[in-house]
């Protein structure tokens, strides 16, 4: 069966020119960056030019770059790096209620340690108010983390309004980048951000490398504590072919970011306005237009998401859910709910993140598939003859 | 071909493509309601009683895979059955009938059992009923 792959915001195939740029870093060139010798300096220029290549990307000095294992590593170096480098000065964290658990959860880890968390709300289509960030600063705020794009909903965030607010109070701002890097124009002078987070393989590079921007003059704890690595802020041997590998992925993205992006937003619109059409009872979850060219999010009432889902694979049509049925919680999305959506609309929402190697017959194929699928589900549930069951006939 | 990553049991899975008596049964004998839309799980289960034993049984269930295929084995289980006997069908039972659900769904086939329970306890409240009129 031919599979086709609609969930790239949860991870991206690593493309054949980025392994192709990594395989030399795993045998020939195995070297160890802190070593003086020719096998250690080669190792040692190949990280370097990777730094160089992220730098160019969100318009960043290479100094400014730390590698890190990946996103998730990069929120929580921002987050307790700025927390415990500024204890004296202040306590207070801003962040909003929908970011990703690499931010949420290293917040809550702060709360249990005496640091006071202010949670933002977002509107029905998860957008922060840049005025609710400016109420909620107080002079112990040492740090306001937004993040870029939502991973969920797809929504993309005032992130430079909110930056130009933190500089003016003189508070540090981090991003969580992590969804819009590669697929989006990201400059940090522009966003006027002083952290922000990446991650390789949500844009076609290898799994366990990202990187943290950290802008010059920002004081923060070091992460990992050992050699010295990454100017001692991230101790620990370099892992050379995945720098290597994001280095590649990100100079590919820079030269083919505005094309994927047409490309994917045209797939995009073709598919909300497909499942509109095609079934009822849909709710489009996320921002209309300031949403990520390849994201697609959809509440589809009276069903569940994981049996959509399941129903899907089926099909070998592989996306993903907000429906929490499989988490031992068994609480729905925590983005959706702060949307402001019923439970049962945040379980049954649907998430397709599309990717460069998707066509429009993939699409099509979504759109022949899914209406069978919702009416099977519906068929049986329960929720249905609670409303009028005449209107619904998908 | 078995797939040893996979969620679900085989038997789950086929319970959950070819969900067994989906529906509802027009003036059943009992009838229960169980679940809430905050955990995503809600079964509804109707039952048919001739002289004390189930003749048949329905559900509609929205909820995930595993909520489905209890549902699915729990009606198929019941028919046939005797009220008493239905009554000691237990959710582990019901886990096993379909070859075992992972830890994180063992409540739904928890529910399923609740479901079948109501059902029973709600025909049998019409019956004391009848009886006193």
């Amino acid at each position: 069966m031919r599979r086709i792959y609609l969930d790239h915001a949860a991870t991206t195939p690593t493309r054949p020119e980025v392994v192709k740029a990594m395989l030399p870093y795993f045998t020939d060139a195995f070297g160890n960056p802190s070593s003086i010798y020719s096998y250690g300096r080669e190792a040692r220029g190949a990280v370097e030019e990777a730094r160089t290549k992220v730098a160019e990307l969100i318009g960043a000095r290479s100094e400014e770059i730390i590698f890190t294992s990946g996103g998730t590593e990069a929120d929580n170096y921002a987050l307790k790096g700025i927390a415990y480098a500024n204890e004296r000065k202040g306590d207070h964290i801003i962040t909003t209620s929908i970011e990703h658990h690499a931010v949420l959860e290293v917040c809550k880890f702060l709360g249990r340690r005496g640091f006071k968390i202010t949670y933002l709300p977002v509107d029905e289509y998860g957008l922060v108010a840049p005025d609710d960030v400016k109420r909620a600063i107080t002079d112990k705020t040492i740090l306001i983390s937004v993040m870029h794009a939502n991973n969920e909903v797809g929504t993309i965030e005032p992130v430079e309004e909110i930056g130009k607010i933190a500089r003016e109070a003189g508070v540090c701002f981090h991003t969580d980048a992590v969804q819009t890097l590669g697929h989006i124009p990201v400059n940090v002078d522009k966003l006027k951000v002083d952290l922000l987070a990446i991650s390789a393989h949500k844009f076609y590079g290898p799994k366990g490398v990202g990187a943290l921007y950290v802008r010059k003059g920002t004081r923060l704890v070091s992460f990992m504590h050992g050699g010295e690595q990454e100017k001692r802020r991230r101790a620990g041997t370099e892992n050379v072919p995945a720098i290597v590998g994001l280095g590649r992925a990100v100079e590919l993205a820079g030269q083919e970011i505005g094309k994927e992006a047409e490309q994917l937003a045209y797939l995009r619109d073709k598919l909300i306005k497909g499942i509109g059409e095609k079934i009822d009872h849909i709710r489009l979850n996320g921002h209309p237009t300031r949403r990520l060219p390849n994201s697609v999010n959809v509440s589809v009432d009276f069903v569940e998401g994981e049996s959509l889902l399941l129903n899907l694979d089926l099909e070998g049509i592989c996306a993903s859910t907000g429906s929490a049925c499989s988490s031992a919680i068994l609480e729905p999305s925590h983005v959706l709910l702060a949307l402001g959506l019923p439970p049962e609309q945040a379980h049954g929402s649907l998430r397709f993140t599309l990717g460069r190697e998707n066509t429009e017959a993939d699409v099509e194929r979504v759109l022949e598939v899914l209406p069978g699928i919702v009416a099977k589900l519906r068929a049986m549930s329960p929720l249905l003859k609670t409303k009028n069951r005449s209107e619904t006939n998908a | 071909m078995p797939d040893p990553w996979s969620l679900y049991s085989e038997k789950v899975m086929e319970h959950f493509k070819n969900p067994r008596n989906v529906g509802e049964i027009e003036n059943p004998d009992g009838m229960g309601r169980v679940g809430n839309p905050v955990c995503g799980d809600i079964m509804e289960l109707y039952i048919k009683v001739n002289d004390g034993i189930i003749i048949d049984a329905k559900f509609k269930t929205f909820g995930c895979g595993a909520a489905i295929a209890t549902s699915s084995m729990v009606t198929e289980m019941v028919k046939g059955k005797r009220i008493e006997e239905a009554l000691k069908i237990s959710n582990k039972a019901v886990a096993e009938a379909l070859d075992g659900l992972p830890p994180v769904k063992m409540h739904c086939s928890v529910l399923a059992e609740e479901a079948l329970k109501s059902a029973i306890e709600d025909y049998l409240e019409h019956q004391k009923l009848k009886k006193q009129t």
